[in-house]
């Protein structure tokens, strides 16, 4: 690991203008995914600026929705009341990911920017875009069980290894930041980045911007929703494919409906082509499985991940199932 | 730097701690606490489990700084006086040991499962210690002791 300082701000103002003013900076949430890259030689900030003990912490009622503290732990956003009420598919999510140690310290920011898992952005002996811009990409033609079938690019095909993002994507989550010229709100869809040319960045965020809250809007069909995740182990393992679903039917038909899939992309991967399909139609089983086609028409799979295009083709079409089920 | 919080009830304090020390490094090098295990150093394997204002939290992950002033409980401070914490009689009655290494971490991790939940199901149980590595035993008489004592603590509650 690389010496740095490490200094502990008082307000989120004062975290920003620390960050800001010096390029090797980084804020410290949980810990949870930039401790573990400082031991690998993953990363190497020369500031640390702790940012866990502002006051951050705090899930507040909105009109309607919620507005939950960037510093929210990932256990403490799972077990509220209203989360579980309100949001059943973000406290599902949440509860998918990593274990209860992990849970209990990651944060909502951190966990928004966690960076991919692919074996070779962690392994610093081997060429990767992301970890040094222009050195390659050892996934593509190597190990990509874990890699994208949708919006990747010839320089990364990592995904984004998130749970609680997929869910937030699919509720059309409000990302809070605060910047050196101020506050403004990013929808959870511009938030993220497809790899392009540039995979080093994984979002649009400038340095010294500091995630505050994420803002959960008002959403009553989002009581129906749920969360199914498909990976190698039953519990503390990355999706393979996951998907977000929120279901609101009239009758037999589909009034709305939001899908969002985890560990197909660089990015939380809202399947608006598949909620195009769906919007008006009936709630059938065959339905779905159609909207699901449409979506998967641009999967572009990688030797050795293909499997993925037809299980996420399953994973769409058995939550969408269950939910339609639990609502007649 | 100087970093102080308050281990297994007793405040202590550890000075001239580099910046890129774990709480876990803190624990078992300057405080005399090795009971705490290092292993992976990634957060994958439990074995440096320890409860933080009373949550448990891979230590190897918890940059020194972020410790100050708070509450620590190490595998050391589960027994009480000189009586095993009922966790740790079961592991022994049942044999659920082995080479010993991730026995400290599924100590403190398992105790904070009988204490919240009073009567979880083998489901809760594993999902519970899914955080928690043994690469000896095939879990069989860890599950078993960790019946053992949540059965007893719902009885004896």
């Amino acid at each position: 690991m690389t010496p740095f300082e490490y200094l502990r701000a008082g307000d989120p103002g004062e975290a920003v203008a620390a960050v800001a003013g010096r390029p090797g900076a980084a804020f410290l949430g949980g810990g949870t995914n930039l401790v573990d890259h400082m031991k690998l030689g993953v990363a190497g900030p020369d500031l640390l600026v702790d940012v866990s003990r502002l006051p951050l912490d705090r899930v507040e009622e909105t009109a309607g929705g919620l507005r939950v503290g960037a510093a929210v732990r990932n256990s403490d956003l799972a077990a509220h009341p209203l989360v579980r009420e309100r949001y059943p598919v973000l406290a599902r999510a949440l509860l998918s990911g990593a274990s209860g140690q992990l849970r209990n310290v990651a944060t909502t920011a951190g966990n928004l920017l966690q960076r991919t898992r692919c074996p070779y952005f962690q392994d610093v002996t081997t060429p990767c875009n992301k970890r040094v811009p222009g050195s390659g990409c050892s996934a593509i033609g190597g190990y990509t069980r874990y890699h994208a079938i949708l919006g990747a690019s010839e320089h990364c095909v990592a995904t984004h290894p998130s749970d609680m993002a997929v869910a937030m994507a699919a509720l059309d989550a409000v990302v809070v930041v605060l910047g050196p010229g101020g506050e403004r709100r990013l929808p959870i869809g511009e938030l993220y980045r497809l790899p392009g040319d540039a995979p080093q960045r994984d979002t649009v965020l400038e340095h010294g911007d500091l995630i505050t809250a994420v803002e959960l809007p008002h959403l009553p069909a989002a009581r129906r929703s749920a969360y199914r995740k498909v990976r190698d182990r039953a519990s503390f393992s990355f999706a393979l494919v996951s998907v977000a679903a929120v279901l609101d039917l009239d009758g037999d038909a589909v009034r709305d409906v939001r899908l969002a899939l985890g560990g197909v992309a660089h990015k939380p991967w809202r399947a608006a082509r598949a909620e195009e399909a769906l919007r008006g139609g009936p709630a059938t089983e065959d339905a779905f499985r159609r909207a699901a086609d449409a979506e998967l028409a641009g999967a572009r799979p990688l030797p050795g991940n293909e499997f993925k295009v037809a299980m996420t083709r399953g994973v769409v079409v058995a939550a969408l199932r269950d939910l339609a089920e639990e609502g007649r | 730097m100087r970093v102080g919080f308050t281990v297994n009830g007793r405040e202590e304090t550890a000075d001239d701690v580099w910046e890129g020390e774990s709480l876990l490094y803190v624990l078992r090098e300057r405080m005399g606490l090795p009971g705490s295990k290092n292993a992976c150093e990634q957060g994958e394997c439990g074995s440096c489990t320890v409860l933080l204002d009373g949550v448990p939290v891979c230590s190897c992950l918890v940059a020194a700084g972020q410790a100050e002033g708070r509450r620590v409980r190490t595998v050391e401070g589960l027994a009480e006086g000189d009586r095993q914490a009922p966790i740790q009689e079961a592991f022994v009655e049942c044999g659920a040991v082995q080479c010993g290494f991730c026995t400290p971490g599924l100590l403190v991790q398992a105790h904070d499962l009988i204490e919240r939940v009073p009567r979880p199901s083998d489901a809760d149980i594993r999902e519970a210690l899914a955080g928690n590595l043994c690469r000896c035993t095939g879990y069989e008489k860890i599950l078993a002791a960790v019946r053992l004592a949540a059965n007893r603590r719902a009885e004896n509650p």
